[in-house]
């Protein structure tokens, strides 16, 4: 009998979080990831949860507490938002740096100043080159689906992924989601094995400081410098998608779901135009796409899942190979420059044969909401612009008075 | 008499080639707390002349398992070694957070009130060297009034130390010490008491630096001797709330015999600007003080 729940993005975090049996969780709270905090504390008061909740004073210290806690081989799990992302910044580069497979949830949220409470990801997206994995989820069933994965794909490269979902859209947004019985959660997720166990009977200094070059220790051995270590996390890293796509693939024989591994696609065989987004903006770009085939222009849309490490060069060429328009909606800017995905995208494309236009459109920044009917205009517009003879689109802003 | 006098564990877990200065109050402070605290610990501690002393990968002089973390985070990192341990049942585990003054009076403070709020089970050391000296002598909030620093070059340190002791008392915490290297055995003491006790416990060592304060290497015990008989450093434990003097300081304010605190001054560089305006504040800095201790001691009674 499968067990189907109405439940918010954060209520399907905190159940998948209890179903990988987390032995740690340090969190603070910030608006929109309190909720999923919340419900971890009664998991843990209540018993449902053996796990030890340390309630930190900020975010720093909950990043470094899940640093420690998986150092000595716990199972580890926290959330935030926004500024609270930003803050653990220097620890997401030490938990990386130190290939701790720690899952965090980031619910995507606008970043201050000025303040707002609500979504974008210009949060996670700023955090882009910390060496974690981000996967960015379109759905609350995908939340679930996606955490029960990271654990899979974090203890199996060693390094620490970001599942981000955006606030309010999916957080607190209730949606029919299916949770997986325990049994067969833990069969797909075995215990975790930390790469270094802290032992009185074999001491060492874990983190010290290193020299540029490599070095010999007592016994002669050569060992890496801090670029050989910098190097194994970026090969760790390039390698994981091949990780990340056999995981998609097991649990979707295991649990019937398949979510794509690295990216996924809709309507893209014969596509045209091609829509392109992350989270639940790539949702919502399926809806457009799908009354824009109802108006005669073949539409598809192609979700980049994982953000880091980016798709690869050969399967996003695939994924594009027939589009002669991309038109991408991104929820984050790189001051001074564009859409951080549109230039990933387009240095995916170099040297292929690939020569669509691509306009980068912002949208939906600080929670400015995004309809569907808004992505078609957007896309109908661009045509026109491209039918006009332009090849070279600046960044749109959507739904944004620039005057 | 101090109670581990005959019974100093053996073995040593700072074996020689740390990269500590010549005439390193840390180093001598660290090698007997080990000692005291022996196999089953895991030590945390962040940037600072510690991880200098814990040498260079792939080599450490340390017999101990330890963790590096940030500067901010060293109290948190506690709290995540000891959270995983608990986790997995390994709670005879003695976890020890290490950290200089800066990382503790000023960029760590966050971190270890919230551990010691939460009621952490660990031992935090703040190893007060009176300033940022891993990074060149820049000031701290734990610089004494009239110090020269790289940072406070030409004036001095115009505020008195922040009395950081009374920040980790009112967290109420099962037990705060403050000890020396200068006087190893009291030291040792108050590591083997910490380490029977459940929850936070807070030691304070009170650690002499030559570059930092500009006296010679071989003046390590003495000057950290002098801080003691001029009441700029007391050694006391507050446990359960219940203050007491130990070892020197409480020969100190038995007989009466506390020294003027230009006894310590004038041995070391770092006062050699101090006005005699800056001298008598902190005299009478160090007097308060040293009255409080009394009248807490006699509460205590």
């Amino acid at each position: 009998m499968t067990d189907a729940r109405i439940i918010t993005g954060n209520q399907a975090a905190a159940l998948a979080a209890r179903l990988c049996d987390v032995q740690v969780i340090a969190a603070y709270p910030i608006t929109p990831q309190s909720q999923l905090a919340e419900m971890l504390s009664l998991y843990v008061e209540s018993g449902q949860l053996r796990a030890e909740y340390v309630r930190v004073e900020g975010e720093h210290s909950a990043m470094t507490v899940c640093i420690g806690a998986s150092t000595v081989g716990a199972r580890v799990f926290t959330a935030t938002s926004s500024n609270g992302l930003l803050y653990m910044h220097e620890q997401l580069h030490w938990a990386a740096g130190s290939r701790l497979p720690i899952v965090m949830c980031c619910v995507n949220r606008g970043v201050g100043a000025p303040w707002s409470i609500f979504n974008d990801q210009q949060d996670s997206l700023s955090q882009r080159d910390t060496g974690w994995i981000q996967i960015y989820c379109r759905d609350n069933q995908e939340i679930l689906d996606t955490i029960i994965q990271a654990y899979r794909i974090a203890e199996t490269v060693y390094a620490p992924v970001m599942v981000c979902y955006d606030g309010f859209v999916l957080s607190h947004t209730m949606m029919p989601v299916i949770s997986p019985p325990p049994a067969a959660v833990r069969k797909f997720l075995p215990a975790y094995k930390p790469h270094t166990i802290l032992d009185a009977n074999n001491p060492m200094t874990i983190n010290s400081v290193l020299l540029p070059n490599r070095r010999p220790d007592s016994e002669g051995v050569v060992c890496d410098g801090y670029m050989e270590m910098r190097y194994k996390l970026q090969n760790a890293l390039d390698r994981s998608p091949e990780t990340i796509r056999e995981v998609n693939r097991q649990y979707a024989e295991a649990f019937g779901r398949d979510h794509g591994g690295m990216l996924w696609t809709h309507r893209t065989e014969d596509a045209d135009v091609i829509l392109t987004s992350m989270g639940s903006l790539a949702a919502e770009a399926t809806v457009a796409a799908d009354a824009l085939r109802e108006e005669g222009i073949k539409a598809g849309v192609v979700g980049i899942r994982v953000f880091r490490p980016f798709p690869e060069k050969q399967e996003v060429v695939e994924a594009y190979r027939n589009a002669k328009a991309i038109i991408l909606f991104e929820k984050s800017i790189s001051y001074g420059y564009e859409g951080g995905l549109c230039s990933d995208l387009k240095a995916a494309f170099y040297g292929s044969d690939i020569r669509a236009v691509i306009h980068d459109y912002v949208a939906g920044l600080g929670g400015r909401d995004v309809k569907s009917r808004e992505l078609v205009e957007a896309v109908k517009s661009s045509l026109a612009r491209i039918a006009a003879g332009e090849r070279e689109l600046k960044t749109t802003w959507l739904n944004c008075h620039t005057e | 008499m101090p109670q581990n006098l005959f019974k100093i564990h053996e073995k040593e877990y700072v074996l020689p080639g740390t990269r500590a200065c010549q005439g390193c109050g840390l180093s001598i402070a660290y090698r007997f707390a080990l000692k005291a605290l022996r196999e089953d610990t895991i030590v945390t501690l962040p940037a600072c002349c510690l991880c200098v002393l814990h040498g260079l990968y792939p080599l450490t002089p340390v017999l101990v398992p330890s963790v590096n973390n940030t500067f901010a985070s060293t109290a948190a990192s506690a709290s995540g070694i000891a959270a995983g341990l608990a986790a997995l049942n390994r709670t005879e585990t003695t976890v020890v957070a290490f950290a200089g003054d800066g990382g503790t009076f000023d960029m760590g403070l966050q971190a270890l009130s919230g551990a010691a709020e939460r009621g952490t089970d660990f031992i935090y050391v703040a190893y007060d060297n009176e300033g940022y000296m891993n990074t060149g002598t820049q000031r701290s909030s734990a610089t004494p009034l009239g110090a020269l620093t790289t940072t406070t070059p030409v004036l001095t340190k115009q505020q008195h130390k922040k009395d950081f002791l009374k920040i980790m008392e009112a967290h109420q915490i099962p037990y705060i010490a403050t000890t020396t290297p200068a006087y190893p055995i009291d030291l040792y003491d108050k590591f083997v008491r910490a380490k029977r006790i459940k929850g936070t416990r807070f030691i304070h060592i009170h650690t002499p630096c030559p570059p930092g304060w500009q006296y010679p290497t071989k003046d390590t015990i003495r000057i950290g001797r002098l801080a003691v008989d001029t009441g700029l450093c007391v050694l006391f434990e507050v446990e359960n709330g219940k203050f007491r003097f130990t070892g020197r300081s409480r020969t100190l304010a038995e007989k009466g015999n506390k020294l003027p605190v230009v006894h310590y001054v004038e041995r070391q560089g770092r006062f050699k600007k101090m006005s005699i305006e800056q001298l008598r504040q902190l005299q009478d800095w160090v007097d308060d003080r040293w009255e409080e201790y009394k009248k807490k001691a006699a509460e205590s009674k």
